[in-house]
């Protein structure tokens, strides 16, 4: 069955962590950038993207996750990507961005 | 596997809102699954379709939810002897030259413009083309499993992206 996209935000002393759940395609991409901008914009010290319980992602998830990239380079802001499931994992190989990310397997490793 | 001359076994029609993807996915994937297809191989399939939508809908549509995407499959074969799953797409959008429908240089890390690309890696055919009544563009998308190898050399394998020595990842696994 199809999930609509949640995503919550926590801030844990200037480590926002931003978790979707759901899917991420063209529909759901918006919103799911909204939330990106809202994380970047509270000026923290890393931005954490847990996509453990992501269960469909195509390219414009993975295009605005290329825009929160692009957005943490400008703003010298470390993102993090975690928690990615074997089906989220794979699209990234398929596009060849999995070594452009900083990707490290669950929160823990994200927090540092 | 032999030529296909069968007619479409389905055959939807839907507007272009992006509200309906996630029904195709399901669609598509559930009918895979039941057709025999490997859950990486339905995965892909669902994936392609996905993508495929998404960009009429977006380019094609310039984002209007009220153009006509229609969704042909047509099937052959089973498990044992091997599947082809192919997934015709037709639009009323405009139309455009198909050797303009490319990925952009994946070396050039930007957002968008993969589409084609996960299209093209995840499917054994994808063909672009414009109809013949002046008017949209027709996607034809097939898709290969092999027959099914004996249960003692079946390995596991659940990753979405092809295997090494599987282009398209059309083997069972």
């Amino acid at each position: 069955m199809a999930e609509m996209l949640n995503v919550t935000l926590t801030d844990d002393n200037g480590v926002v962590v931003l978790t979707p759940k759901g899917e991420v395609g063209f529909q759901e991409a918006p919103s799911f950038k909204t939330h990106i901008r809202t994380a970047f914009d509270k000026k923290p010290k890393r931005v954490i993207v847990d996509l453990s319980s992501v269960s469909y992602m195509s390219t414009p998830g993975l295009a605005t996750l290329v825009e929160a990239l692009q957005i943490s380079k400008r703003s010298s802001t470390p993102l993090v990507l975690c928690g990615l499931t074997e089906r989220v994992r794979a699209i990234f190989e398929i596009a060849r961005l999995q070594t452009v990310f900083s990707i490290v397997g669950d929160l823990t490793a994200a927090r540092g | 596997m032999t030529q296909d001359t069968s007619p479409s076994n389905i055959r939807l029609e839907l507007l272009s809102n992006p509200l309906y993807l996630s029904g195709v996915r399901e669609f598509v994937s559930g009918v895979a699954k039941r057709l025999g297809f490997t859950e990486v191989n339905c995965s892909q399939l669902a994936l392609a379709v996905d993508e495929a939508m998404a960009n009429v809908i977006r380019h094609g549509y310039d984002a209007r939810v009220d153009g006509k995407i229609w969704i042909e499959v047509t099937h052959q074969g089973d498990a044992k002897s091997g599947l082809m799953m192919k997934i015709v797409i037709e639009d009323e959008a405009k139309q455009v030259d198909p050797c303009t429908i490319k990925s952009r240089d994946l070396e050039d890390i930007r957002p968008g413009g993969l589409g084609v690309h996960i299209i093209k890696e995840v499917m054994d055919e994808a063909r672009y083309e414009k109809r013949e009544c002046n008017c949209g563009m027709r996607l034809t998308l097939v898709k290969r499993q092999a027959p099914a190898p004996p249960v003692s050399a079946l390995s596991a394998s659940s990753n979405l992206a092809p295997a090494p020595n599987s282009p398209k990842g059309t083997t069972n696994g």
